[in-house]
């Protein structure tokens, strides 16, 4: 269903249209997420793909226009280049591990203590929540950051012509009339 | 969207228990799926939600420009300043288990204040995105 | 031969069609907000990516709890917090920037805003 989803997101053209897809297409993934056991990420992808994100698109949409015009031209390179990138790309995918391997190296090179001492070292159950706030405190901070810039960014972007005020704009109704 | 009465009073119930949602995920992100981007974008999300019910200016006077503006640098400084004490108090940036005579108490301390960091940044940080992109007037074409 | 694989990759194979898929939605369309929309789709596949190989079968979600011996790896699970995370930060800063291009030039369709850029010498020779 998700292929079919990602499918129509290319061809639609009105934009409306690919960004409820583009919502759906979150909690899609946010439950499919919930079945590969990653139930903070899950939460994370629908509170985010599916919430924030959809109300951004839907702004942007309201002050840039909801229709994308025919398509360029040159549409068959575009075409073989992503063919091409997936062959390669599952040609590499046939040294990688088979799924829910348990000797795989993820499982085997630092996990094992994270899953064994980080209870007891920390005393929180939730094993996501302490290496992200203990052990990988450090790149949470990053994240914080990066966060944070992106809002002074986009405050130093879009700074000034606020709406007029409904006051303000029956006046110049009343005067241009 | 203020004159359809079902949508107003629908919005006023669900508010409240969207933010207490918000900080039980906060709080129990300890035990269970949660934590401080969680529950952050769900405080900005219920935000929005009465925004779009009674309108921008209405949201705005509820929670103003400087507090958002605020919020958004107040996270990243807790975070950092609980970084801080722990180096403080002798150990190096960021480590917790200094923060109390119990180690495993500092390892809660720790993670309880840098939780509350991130949630006070990202909630500031997506309210005022939307902020901005609402409160933004429309070109006219041409 | 060619079976074998075919039960253990799939995951695989199903991450690198959506990647594929956001991939030709950036190369391939000039409407900058449809763009955007593909890197999120290439950004979500991503996400997958890293998650697949950490899930065990027969194992559970990572909180530690008395009835459960064998988790899943919550390590990936980290790093794609983070990660979408930053997603949407970049996602608020791109359509930031596309509302700009749109008030300056009134077009988000990408060869009209290069035509509008570099002057009509460009369109003589076709897309750039």
């Amino acid at each position: 269903m998700m292929a079919l989803l990602v499918l129509s997101v290319v061809v639609q053209r009105n934009l409306f249209v690919v960004v409820v897809l583009s919502g759906i297409y979150s909690f899609l993934m946010a439950t499919v997420l919930v079945a590969l056991d990653a139930v903070d990420v899950a939460m994370t992808e629908a509170a985010v793909g599916a919430g924030i994100s959809t109300v951004l698109l839907l702004s942007a949409i309201h002050l840039a226009g909801a229709e994308e015009s025919r398509p360029l031209r040159y549409r068959l390179p575009a075409l073989l280049v992503s063919i091409g990138v997936a062959a390669a790309l599952v040609y590499g995918s046939l040294g990688l591990p088979r799924f829910s391997d348990p000797a795989a190296p993820i499982h085997t090179h630092v996990v094992p203590r994270y899953i064994q001492d980080g209870p007891r070292e920390t005393g929180v159950p939730n094993m996501v929540t302490f290496v992200l706030a203990s052990y990988r405190g450090y790149d949470t901070f990053g994240e914080t950051t990066v966060v944070f810039t992106a809002g002074i960014g986009v405050i130093a972007l879009l700074r000034g012509r606020r709406k007029k005020k409904q006051s303000e704009a029956n006046a110049e109704i009343r005067h241009d009339a | 969207m203020r004159d359809f009465f079902v949508l107003r009073v629908v919005a006023k119930m669900l508010i409240p228990f969207m933010l207490i949602f918000a900080l039980y995920v906060q709080f129990h992100g300890d035990f269970g799926p949660g934590g401080g981007f969680q529950a952050g974008v769900i405080v900005a999300a219920a935000v929005i939600f009465y925004a779009l019910i009674f309108g921008l200016p209405a949201a705005r006077l509820l929670v103003p420009d400087a507090l958002v503006e605020s919020m958004m640098a107040l996270g990243v400084l807790i975070y950092g300043g609980t970084g801080i004490a722990g180096m403080l108090l002798g150990g190096n940036f960021l480590d917790y288990f200094v923060l109390s005579a119990n180690p495993v108490t500092g390892q809660h301390v720790g993670i309880f204040l840098v939780e509350a960091g991130v949630l006070v940044t990202v909630s500031g940080v997506m309210l005022k995105i939307f902020y901005v992109f609402a409160g933004r007037a429309k070109l006219p074409p041409g | 031969m060619v079976i074998m694989p075919l039960s253990d990759h799939y995951t695989y194979w199903i991450t690198i069609l959506l990647m594929v898929a956001g991939l030709y939605v950036v190369i391939a369309r000039s409407n900058l907000i449809k763009k955007l929309v593909g890197l999120a789709i290439f950004q979500t596949s991503v996400y997958l990516l890293y998650i697949a190989p950490g899930k065990l079968i027969g194992g559970t979600a990572p909180i530690a709890s008395a009835q459960f011996s064998v988790y899943s790896n919550p390590l990936p699970h980290v790093l794609i917090l983070t990660a979408i995370v930053v997603g949407i930060a970049t996602l608020a800063l791109g359509l930031a920037l596309v509302v700009r291009i749109k008030e300056s030039f009134n077009s988000i369709e990408e060869d009209e805003v290069l035509v509008a850029v570099h002057g009509d010498a460009m369109s003589e020779d076709g897309d750039a």
